[in-house]
């Protein structure tokens, strides 16, 4: 069995995921992260991105995360967001829209959160 | 029908109408009751995370953050009440509003000014009639808080603490809240949010672990600043919906002695009722007795 580590995202009103992976990559503010097995205990601040967790089993979970915490110790990785969700939880045509809207109104904080919600769900 | 029988009948209308609807109430908060201590139970999973990543950064670094540190003669306090919107709930308000009041003389005995901050209407009203002042007040979400309400809460308390004092800030942050215990009892209680006492936060974990020696990135003074305030958010999230559970489960026990009372109060009218009833009837009897024996005397006293 390769080496796995225990993941758990939260957001604040839910958990989102939780299970064990082999890799997790994401977006701290000094850039992206990859986390594996056995890294040395970490706690960065998280940027409005896509996280990607690849499972144990081979697959590939990947969430948009919205403000929040990465924190790994004893092979227990936390992501703590504000807002989470799983890319099949996106509502791809009404991000879409979510996205013209806030382009259109410069609504900067929406565009993003819409941008990283969209990319989120076609990465999948 | 005599007039007394009719004002009872009036009264059981009434009083079985009144019933029906807290007993309707005190079923839709039972349902309440239970949703929101799911939410609550829901939360619990990022507070844990938090608390100890937050545990972490305190004790791991020796990091100075005007959240975390002690004016050295604190001057002004904030207290933020957690009220209701909406009343119909035992004491559920007068509670938290005495508790309040009770904590504000506490700080104003040891020499501090006192800004009230209020969530609920019910806490507004009590302030504004006594024309308290009221640095600034929420309401409409009371019985279903989400996340994004306590945030729009702690923005402005946030900000006050990490204003100096001599421009307008404020050293301390009290946040008076009901706390659910169960559901027969909940308790209004005070607690002091900021500045953050890190080894009282230590020891809200289990006992022997020790924490592991963790790498920040970017640096442990940035993450100390984004993780302190969303401690405080989650703080005042966890005491929201503890508030809210803490509304239904009151207003489900108001609403269930309300029903009960209405019970008794039917039984009680229908008995007089009855009695009304039975005398009419009584009353009637003796009536046509004491009238058929007056005719029969006289026709007996015409006869002879």
């Amino acid at each position: 069995m390769a080496a796995e580590l225990h993941v758990e995202l939260v957001a604040a009103d839910r958990q989102v995921w939780s299970g064990e992976a082999t890799l997790v990559v994401a977006r701290t503010t000094s850039g992206d992260i990859g986390v594996m097995p056995g890294h040395q205990p970490l706690l960065g601040v998280l940027e409005s991105g896509p996280v990607t967790i690849r499972t144990s089993d081979g697959g590939t979970v990947v969430a948009a995360v919205h403000g929040g915490f990465i924190s790994f110790a004893d092979n227990k990785l936390s992501l703590l967001a504000e807002t989470a969700e799983l890319s099949d939880e996106i509502d791809v045509q009404r991000e879409q829209r979510e996205l013209e809207r806030a382009k259109a109104e410069g609504d900067a904080t929406a565009e993003r959160r819409a941008d990283v919600r969209l990319r989120a769900a076609t990465a999948r | 029908m005599g007039a007394q029988l009719r004002v009872y009948k009036r009264r059981i209308r009434s009083v079985t109408a009144t019933k029906k609807i807290t007993k309707a109430m005190e079923m839709i908060a039972a349902s309440r009751v239970v949703k929101a201590q799911r939410k609550v139970r829901a939360s619990a999973p990022y507070a844990t995370e938090l608390t100890r990543a937050v545990t972490a950064v305190g004790t791991g670094s020796n990091t100075k953050h005007p959240l975390t540190t002690e004016a050295q003669t604190p001057t002004r306090s904030a207290v933020l009440l957690l009220t209701s919107d909406r009343g119909l709930a035992g004491a559920f308000n007068s509670n938290a509003i005495k508790s309040a009041e009770q904590l504000t003389a506490r700080l104003e005995a040891e020499g501090k000014e006192v800004d009230t901050y209020i969530v609920g209407r019910r806490g507004l009203a009590h302030y504004n009639f006594r024309e308290r002042k009221v640095v600034e007040s929420w309401s409409g979400f009371t019985d279903e808080p989400s996340y994004a309400d306590a945030k729009k809460v702690a923005a402005p308390l946030i900000e006050a603490i990490e204003t100096e004092t001599a421009d307008g800030g404020v050293d301390e942050l009290h946040i008076v809240y009901t706390e659910f215990v169960s559901m027969m009892t909940q308790t209004a209680l005070d607690a002091r949010l900021l500045p953050l006492r890190l080894e009282e936060v230590a020891e809200e974990k289990p006992q022997g672990e020790i924490l592991p020696l963790y790498d920040f990135e970017p640096s442990a003074e940035d993450v100390l600043d984004a993780l302190l305030p969303r401690y405080v958010e989650s703080r005042i999230y966890n005491a929201l919906l503890q508030s809210a559970a803490s509304k239904h489960a009151a207003t489900r026990r108001a609403m269930k002695s309300a029903t009960d009372n209405a019970g008794e109060l039917i039984n009680t009218l229908s008995r007089l009722a009855n009695a009304a009833r039975q005398a009419e009837i009584t009353q009637e009897i003796s009536e046509i007795v004491g009238g058929a024996s007056a005719l029969a005397d006289a026709t007996a006293g015409s006869d002879r």
